[in-house]
Formats: C-alpha cells, structure tokens, sequence
C-alpha cells in the first residue's frame, strides 16, 4: 500500500501528479491485486538458516508438478523475535502464512488460540513415523499432533582431550556435572556454558532440573493462574546450585554473564577451552575456522564430544531439545497444499542433505542413515541418541512469561542462590501469571 | 520527535488575538492552509493510537488469548503503580535523562563555543566533523559502542587498562553500573551534536555589539559569558534542554541493543516494548505506554510553565 503514497507532487504541477498516481496505482494492481496466474503460490516463513530452507523449498517446488510453488520469507534472527512477528500476523488473522518454521517452545502459545490449521490424520501419521520422541513430545500441544517436526537439535559435551585426560576423566562413561566443576577447578581451565540472560540460560537451567528428574512446570497444560512450579523440588535447587557454583567460582570465565553459545565456542577453542555444553553447529565453525586459518588444525584432533553430562551419577542426563517444526496458520488459503509441501519437505532425504549442508540434524531417525551425514559430522550417532533422551523445555501458552522470569532471576550465574533463587523464581513466575506484577 | 511538535502547535494558536489587519488575517489563513494538511495527518497518525492505547489499557487483554479479553478499568494502572519494576526502570530513565542532559549541555555549549569562534575557513569543516556522530543511526552506533566495549570483541579493556578498575577481565555489561556507563558515554557521543547546533544558533543571535561593549567596559570572559552571552540565549539553551529531555526520557535503541534491560538497566520505553510486543499483553502494555505518555507531557508542561520555555523565540525572531 505505501507504495501509492510515493510519488509526491507539490500540487502546482497537476499533470504530472496525476500520472503519478495512475503509474502507482497501475504498479498497485500489477502487483497485488492482479489474479494469480499457475500454481497457487505457498509462503514459507523461515528463520535465517545457510540457504537450505530455500533449496528445500525449490526442489519441493519442482517435486510437486505444477501443484504448488513455494516462497520463502525470511523472520528476524531471534527465536523471540520470530515469535513476536509470527504472533502478530496470526492474531491479524494473515492469510499469507501457509507454512511456519516454528520453535518448539513458543508452539503451545500458537496452538492453545487456534492459530495453528491441524495437522490431517493421514499427514501425522505419515511425518511422525520414525521421529525421535524428544521431538515427537515438542511438536503436540494437549495429546495432539498440531505441528510437523523438521529438524531436531540437541547439545553435547564436547570436551579437550587433553584437558579430560590431565584430569583423570573416563569419558567413555557418562560424567556428572560435579566432576567437570571438580576437572575445571583442578585444570585452571572454564567451562563453556550459556551464563547470559537470554533463551539459552533457560535452556541450560531446563536441561539441568529435568536432568535432576524433575520439572520446572508440574502442571504445564494448565490456565496461567493454576500453574505450579517444580522449581523447589530437589532438581531445582540441586540445578541452582550447579549453576552458582560454576558462577561463584569463576569457572565460566568473567564473560560468563554475557556469554551465549557462539562466544563459549570461542572460549572453548582457546587456550582456557576445558568442557562446553552447546548446540553441533560447533563442530562445523570449528572446521571452518582451521580450514581459514584462524585456528590451529591440532585443535580439531584434541575435541572430544559426549551425552549431556548428568546431574546425578548414574541417572541418564536429559539434554536440551531445540530445532525446527513446520506449522500452518489457520488463516491459509491453501492449507492442504500446504500439509502437502510439508510432506516434502520433512522427508529423510531433505533431513538428511539439510544436516549436511546446513548442520542442522534431522528429527527422522530414517535420515541418519545416509553415509554423507557420517563423513560430515562424525557424531551423528551421539546426536541422534542425545535426542532420544531429550527434554523440552516447560510446553505452555505462558511459556514467555516463564523463560524470561527464569532469565531474569537466574541471571547473572553468580547472585544465584540455591537456598532462595527457586523459591523467589517460583513466586514471582506465579505472581506475574496471576496479573499481579509486571515482568 | 512527535511530541515536540505537540508542543510547539498550542504556543501559536494561544496566542493573545486582538484586532489584525487583513494582511495578517490573510497570512494567518494561508498558514493554516499549507499546515492544514500535515495537521490532520498527524491528527491521525497519533491521536488515534493515543485514544486506542488509552482505550486498550483498560481490558485485560492477550493478543494470543482473544477470547478472555474482559474490562477491567485501571486494574493496570494499579498493577503497574504497585510494581517496583515500574519505579525501578523509572528511577534509571530519570537518571539517565539527567546525566546525559547535564553533560551534553556543557559539552555542547563548548562545542558551540569552537564551532562559533573558528576560523571561517574551517568553519565548514569543523561543523561536519562535530555533527557525523548525530548523523549515525542509533542502532548502528549502539552496535558499534557494544562491541567495543563487550568483553570477546572489544578493545577497551585494552586500551584503558591503565585506568584504575579497568582490566583485561571487567565485563562492563554484566553489571547495572557499569552498563549504564556505556549506554550514557553513547547516548552522549551521540546526541552532544544536535544540543550543539541548538546552542550554536543560540549564540548567533547574540549581538556583536553587545559583546564588543562588555569588553570594551572592562567585562571579563567569564563576565561576559554569564551577564551578556547567557541572558541573551536563555530561549535556545531552554529548547535545547527540552528536546533532548523528551528524547533521552524515550531512550530505547541503545539499552534494547546493549543490554536489554539486563542487571538493572531497563527503561520505561523498554518496559513498555516487553509488555506489548514481547509477551503480547495489549492491555498492560498499553497503560504503561500511556503511563510513559503522561510523564512525557508532565516534562513538557513542567518546562514550558515553570521555566517559561518560549518555543516561538528559538526560531531566530529577536
């Protein structure tokens, strides 16, 4: 529309500004209000990626002869961002958004308004054979599927083989939290965690209470003021305190409260790099990063990766579940085309290139078995397992409110207190779902 | 900005009307004719979300839960006057409006001193160079600030390691204090220019003859700096004062960009941005912009009535 406002003219030139407003308006028609002519064209909102969204969505375009065509659209960097953008034009009721590169986390808040097209029966049970259950759990929203999931993403330890073995550590067995404090302390090294305010600190402090075998929400199908917290619970403090040890000692280094996942990768390839808990897209930076020069090669032969370290001994770690699901706004056109592309675009062999190309693993099992994934990213297997395990974070309509609450209480790592920070964190979350306080 | 050129309408229309002549009449109709047109666009570009926002903030209201959307009168107002976080992020907006208000003025003033003193061959030159800094989008300076200072990338703690307190590993964003250091010395890098021009002006309209007569009585500098040349720009110094009031009280992209709120460095505009935007609460959001709002038109009202602000008389009209 702003584009007939454009040509502006002072009004004493009449001509000319009526030819103006015939050309804006003529460039109006042309543009927006012309009837489409061949295939009814599909738009995919799709978070910032290397380029493989795009390539999936030509190949799908090419695939489905002449059905449909798909355009991308690019959302904002963040997740949050995305989340505000993709909020707003569902509630305007868009018409335009017939296919959304969802993160998990913010998919019940989109789902509980129907917002969402649901997912036909024949589609799920096409699209979820063979998904790891992690994602699985992520794409449903009250026991039913209301997205497709995409790509699945999970966080690792990787580790100095050096540093491991200078400490004693046998990491062919599971570690615990504890013995990494313990190996950094010994080492005079940092650990590379996520201390900044910001979605990954919520993602530790979820991996680290559902890892103790709890939960930070109890209850999370619940209306906002019947929400219970599990904050308190042995988990939540046994987490507070892992995460203020690490922060009162000095073990994440002085970046610690601004650090976020691509500067604790940078920590971890320096001389002070020990353990770092953190997404696989590390492993192809770090290659770019010797093949550029930047970073020694021996480097890439002294990292180690295994599962998320566990909270207790013995007890399986959950690591953190993040990645892609594909939904359909209610408001589409064409929501059966749409579940259609979907359909193609889901497929193991567009999971399996887009891991290849864009380091991003699939959530289909099937997919791993491609022998070019394994060439590419050596862990594929541990990824593949560390997603089976996986948790998500708290699925609830209010899950802004909880993960910024988190954020806020739980930040900088070193004020956290496991005697007080749960139960504070608990109140507040509950006050600020109540209306009672601001956030 | 919108608020400044509120402000500056009623100052015209109050003006006392006794008898014009039709010279007047005429020029006064065609100033209402070629006003008339931006006037009611932005009659509607800002009175009608102001009359929405006020009608928002009444309702309990979720954007992604439209169905429990329920009237609750000033609820939120209560809410957010009953709320620390509310006075906490007002304490840090009026800290900052102060200090940074406070600084530019003095520094402005000086710039304005050697912008009006210099050479006229280098008179041009000189003005570019002071006004780049205001030339710059506030999210790319913001940007640029951040990364020199952040702990990873920047070059600070470098440099200054010499200074008491700084060293290779002081994280300035991961305290209130010192994150506010920074977003000040930016908001200041940034804003000084545009207080400068103001004053600038300010000190053009001073007459020459005045100055030369202090001087030739015998006036010190700094007697004819606080008898002659500051009586004389009291108009522009005020306006000056005020604008950059209204602006730094609206600060946003250098916080957002920076911190995020982060360690005690919220401010209003921020506050209001989060609820609206980030958790979609339509109505809380609304009161606390429209809160925001009223503190805005109680700084313009607290300048122009109490300190007698003239708008009309920074226009270069003696």
């Amino acid at each position: 529309m702003p584009r007939a406002e454009r040509p502006q003219s002072t009004g004493r030139n009449r001509p000319r500004a009526l030819a103006g407003v015939t050309l804006a308006l003529g460039a109006m028609l042309l543009t927006g209000c012309a009837p489409e002519e061949g295939p009814p064209t599909l738009t995919w909102y799709i978070n910032p990626d290397d380029g493989g969204q795009e390539a999936i969505a030509q190949k799908c375009t090419e695939a489905s002869n002449g059905a449909y065509r798909i355009e991308t659209s690019l959302l904002p960097n963040e997740a949050a961002s995305q989340r505000e953008q993709l909020a707003r034009r569902l509630a305007a009721g868009d018409s335009s958004l017939d296919i959304m590169s969802l993160d998990p986390p913010f998919i019940p808040e989109l789902a509980e308004p129907g917002f969402l097209a649901p997912v036909p029966e024949d589609v799920a049970q096409r699209t979820t054979a063979n998904v790891v259950d992690g994602a699985l759990a992520g794409a449903r929203w009250k026991d039913q599927l209301v997205t497709v999931p995409f790509w699945a993403n999970t966080q690792l330890l990787w580790y100095r083989k050096s540093v491991a073995e200078a400490a004693g550590l046998d990491m062919s067995k599971p570690v615990t939290w504890d013995q990494l404090i313990k190996a950094a302390e010994s080492q005079d090294k940092y650990l590379g965690v996520q201390g900044q305010r910001g979605e990954s600190m919520t993602v530790w402090i979820n991996a680290l209470v559902e890892s103790g075998g709890g939960q930070i929400i109890e209850n999370p199908e619940a209306p906002g003021d019947e929400i219970q917290l599990g904050l308190t619970s042995d988990a939540g403090i046994k987490a507070a305190e892992i995460i203020s040890t690490i922060g009162k000692d000095g073990l994440g280094s002085p970046g610690l409260p601004t650090q976020d996942e691509n500067n604790s990768m940078i920590l971890f390839q320096g001389d002070k790099g020990s353990f770092m808990v953190n997404w696989p897209f590390v492993w192809p930076a770090t290659n770019a990063a010797v093949e550029s020069g930047s970073l020694d090669k021996s480097l890439i032969d002294d990292i180690g990766w295994a599962l998320y370290p566990e909270v207790n001994a013995g007890e399986e770690a959950r690591p953190p579940l993040g990645g892609i699901n594909l939904g359909v706004g209610a408001d589409s056109e064409h929501p059966d085309l749409a579940y259609q592309a979907i359909e193609c675009i889901v497929s193991p062999e567009n999971q399996a290139e887009y891991f290849v190309t864009n380091g991003n693993p699939p959530s289909n099992t099937e997919a791993y078995k491609d022998p070019a994934i394994k060439e590419k990213f050596p862990m594929a297997d541990t990824i593949r397992e560390s997603l089976e395990q996986s948790a998500p974070r708290p699925q609830t309509p209010y899950y802004n409110e909880v993960t910024t609450s988190l954020q806020q209480r739980w930040t900088p790592p070193s004020t956290v207190d496991p005697q007080s920070t749960p139960q504070t964190t608990a109140d507040f979350i509950t006050s600020v779902l109540r209306g009672e306080n601001l956030l | 900005m919108s608020t400044s050129v509120k402000t500056a309408r009623p100052q015209t229309a109050q003006k006392p009307a006794p008898q014009f002549s039709d010279r007047v009449k005429a020029e006064r109709r065609l100033g209402w004719l070629l006003a008339g047109p931006a006037f009611v666009v932005m009659l509607a570009v800002t009175a009608y979300p102001i009359l929405q926002a006020v009608f928002d903030s009444l309702f309990n209201y979720r954007l992604t839960a439209p169905d429990e959307r329920e009237f609750i009168g000033l609820g939120n107002y209560a809410t957010i006057l009953t709320d620390e976080v509310w006075w906490r992020d007002l304490g840090v907006t009026l800290l900052i409006t102060v200090v940074t208000v406070v600084v530019e003025l003095i520094l402005g003033f000086a710039l304005a001193l050697v912008m009006h003193k210099a050479l006229k061959s280098v008179r041009g030159l000189l003005r570019t160079a002071i006004l780049v800094p205001y030339g710059i989008i506030t999210v790319v300076s913001a940007f640029a600030w951040f990364y020199a200072f952040d702990i990873n990338s920047g070059f600070i703690n470098n440099w200054f390691d010499w200074v008491p307190g700084i060293d290779p590993d002081l994280n300035w964003f991961a305290q209130g204090g010192t994150s506010l250091f920074v977003i000040m010395a930016s908001e200041i890098w940034k804003t000084t220019p545009f207080i400068s021009l103001l004053l600038l002006a300010g000190l053009a309209q001073v007459p020459d003859e005045l100055t030369e007569a202090a001087e030739v009585d015998g006036a010190t500098w700094w007697e004819r700096m606080s008898r002659v040349i500051l009586p004389n720009m009291k108009a522009a110094i005020m306006v000056a004062v005020l604008f950059r009031a209204l602006d730094a009280f609206r600060i946003f992209d250098n916080v957002f960009i920076m911190t995020n709120g982060a360690f005690g460095t919220e401010v209003l505009s921020l506050l209001a941005y989060r609820t609206s935007i980030s958790r979609l609460e339509i109505g809380l959001g609304s009161a606390v912009s429209v809160l925001l709002f009223i503190c805005v038109l109680l700084i313009c009202f607290i300048a122009i009535k109490l300190f007698k602000v003239d708008l009309a008389g920074a226009r270069g009209g003696k």
